[in-house]
């Protein structure tokens, strides 16, 4: 197989739109990412033959529903190379942090450490926060080299024989940078801590080997991954789910319930209390396939070769920095990037005015921010359906940005 | 069509009352200061005022944020001087009719911000200066 992009834009209408009389450039799939026809296609598939809720009803349509429900179960673990019944349907990323916050920090006791990075998204730090105040549990952060890498030659000295669990990004939503998944679990290992990846910016860039990769949790959104928005997954080895009690209570999720007490589901319904979203899962479960069908030696290589010609485009102009690798090497295809004398707002709001969306500010990383002592930076992050022109225009953006307000 | 199809937020009104930084800075004895964030874009202004018999004297700002808060900022700290708490929130509506929020015909200098109207999510960017005072002349 190769790349072919213009088969791989026609499966998007959303690139069609024309806004104000210009294409639209989209490069802020680290956000949200759009969403192909195959997706729409079985969301509406649902929708308009098989609506109904799932597991409980006895009736034709709730049987349909079910079994789209299960197969896109199915799907997202095939995508992670895992089991089905490892797999959570969760609101979202955060919420999926939230649930092994809220499920297996039970399970730590006062003192224990939990080991996270300057580099994290908000949802895999204030999670641990709260965690800390109703618990007792100390968290400790890996620092970020100058070139906006998690620190891993920190990790000997970060660890110790208290920590529990390391919950790091696998791709950071601001610089891109890629992390040594080996190194951890390695160090991990040896100190008997948990791993968990923060999957959001890398499961929208090809199917993943959950089980090769050593990891004990995974987690990633729906929505930036050209799936549905209100669903993520939670992937954990099931002797984890198993002694993890439920976050949520309600239907669904239970074994047995009486007035007095209640037994629990086996995972994943444990952590499925009440309706989950039906649709989008479906969705997810179609997103995963579209990105299963993809050859991703030639997208990722398409991607990467935008990359080089952002950085590439951006070092011509006068006063840019990239925060993040400077190369390919160890990175994602998010960029990054700042642009002197000018507020990442104001370049993100001029770029808007030629067609190109991108996403300035902190990212909700502020500790990152903190970091290097910024307000925030611009944001290009890149998903296989951007082409050349993308990037073009994206760059006679920022000319424009530097030439007029500063 | 030109290549740039710019809905003229960063008019040079708008461009230029940034680029004269008025009032930008610190006071050296501040009768009272307030600092405000905008927790969605991480914009930040912290205002200094001394006060005359409730009036303001001096006003001081330093901001850590776009081109349109720095240019309300430095619109605000042109027009502060000699106003009390309920002159300042003369000038916020001014502001406020300028992008749109309220109706009427915003004044010099608040009408330059009339460009942001369009852009819901800017409006902030315009307002946090108004926070910080507030705050500050509570």
């Amino acid at each position: 197989m190769t790349f072919d992009i213009a088969k791989v834009r026609r499966q998007f209408p959303i690139l069609s739109e024309i806004i104000d009389g210009r294409p639209v450039h989209y490069l802020d799939n680290g956000a949200s990412a759009q969403t192909p026809l195959a997706v729409i296609d079985a969301v509406r598939s649902y929708e308009t033959t098989s609506r109904a809720n799932v597991l409980r009803g006895v009736h034709r349509l709730a049987e349909r529903a079910t079994e789209l429900y299960e197969n896109a179960r199915a799907d997202v673990a095939r995508f992670l190379g895992v089991e089905p019944m490892e797999i959570v349907f969760t609101g979202g990323c955060t919420a999926a942090i939230n649930l092994v916050a809220y499920s297996y920090g039970p399970l730590l006791k006062r003192g224990d450490r939990v080991l996270i990075s300057e580099l994290e998204h908000h949802s895999n730090i204030v999670p641990w926060q709260l965690l800390r105040q109703r618990s007792g549990i100390e968290l400790d952060m890996l620092p970020v080299t100058t070139d906006g890498q998690i620190d891993l030659g920190a990790l000997s000295k970060m660890l110790t024989s208290e920590t529990r669990l390391i919950s790091l990004a696998h791709v950071s939503n601001v610089t891109g940078a890629l992390l040594d998944v080996r190194k951890v679990v390695e160090a991990a290992k040896a100190v008997g801590a948990k791993v968990m990846l923060d999957g959001a910016q890398r499961a929208p860039h090809g199917p993943l080997d959950l089980k090769a990769l050593g990891v004990d949790f995974y987690v990633f959104a729906g929505h930036k991954a050209y799936g549905p928005n209100g669903i993520g997954v939670l992937w954990a080895r099931p002797e984890l789910l198993d002694a993890m009690p439920p976050f949520h209570g309600g239907g669904s999720m239970i074994g047995r319930v009486t007035l007095a007490e209640t037994t629990w589901a086996p995972p994943p319904r444990r952590f499925e209390a009440g309706t989950p979203p039906i649709g989008p899962a479906i969705g997810l479960g179609a997103a995963c396939n579209w990105m299963a069908a993809l050859d991703w030696t030639a997208t990722h290589e398409h991607e990467m070769g935008l990359v080089q010609r952002v950085l590439d485009g951006l070092q011509k102009i006068d006063g840019t920095q990239i925060l993040g690798p400077a190369s390919l090497q160890n990175r994602y295809p998010v960029v990054s990037f700042l642009l002197d004398g000018v507020h990442p707002h104001d370049v993100a709001q001029t770029l808007d005015s030629f067609g190109v969306a991108v996403r300035a500010g902190h990212h909700c990383a502020q500790p990152l921010m903190d970091r290097f002592d910024l307000d925030g930076t611009t944001r290009v992050s890149i998903a296989p359906y951007n082409d050349n022109s993308d990037i073009d225009v994206l760059l006679t953006g920022v000319r424009h940005a530097a030439t007029t307000l500063r | 069509m030109s290549e740039y199809q710019s809905s003229e937020l960063y008019q040079a009104r708008i461009v230029a009352l940034a680029k004269s930084k008025t009032g930008a800075g610190k006071l050296a004895s501040p009768t009272k200061s307030a600092r405000r964030d905008n927790p969605l874009c991480g914009d930040r202004v912290t205002i200094d005022v001394t006060l005359d018999n409730g009036k303001i004297a001096e006003i001081a700002h330093q901001v850590r944020g776009c081109l349109l808060c720095q240019a309300s900022a430095a619109a605000l700290a042109k027009t502060a001087v000699g106003r009390d708490a309920s002159g300042i929130a003369e000038l916020r509506h001014d502001a406020e009719r300028a992008i749109g929020r309220e109706a009427g015909k915003a004044h010099e200098p608040f009408d330059a911000f009339e460009p942001v109207a369009s852009h819901k999510s800017r409006h902030e960017c315009v307002l946090l200066p108004f926070e910080a005072l507030k705050d500050a002349l509570s």
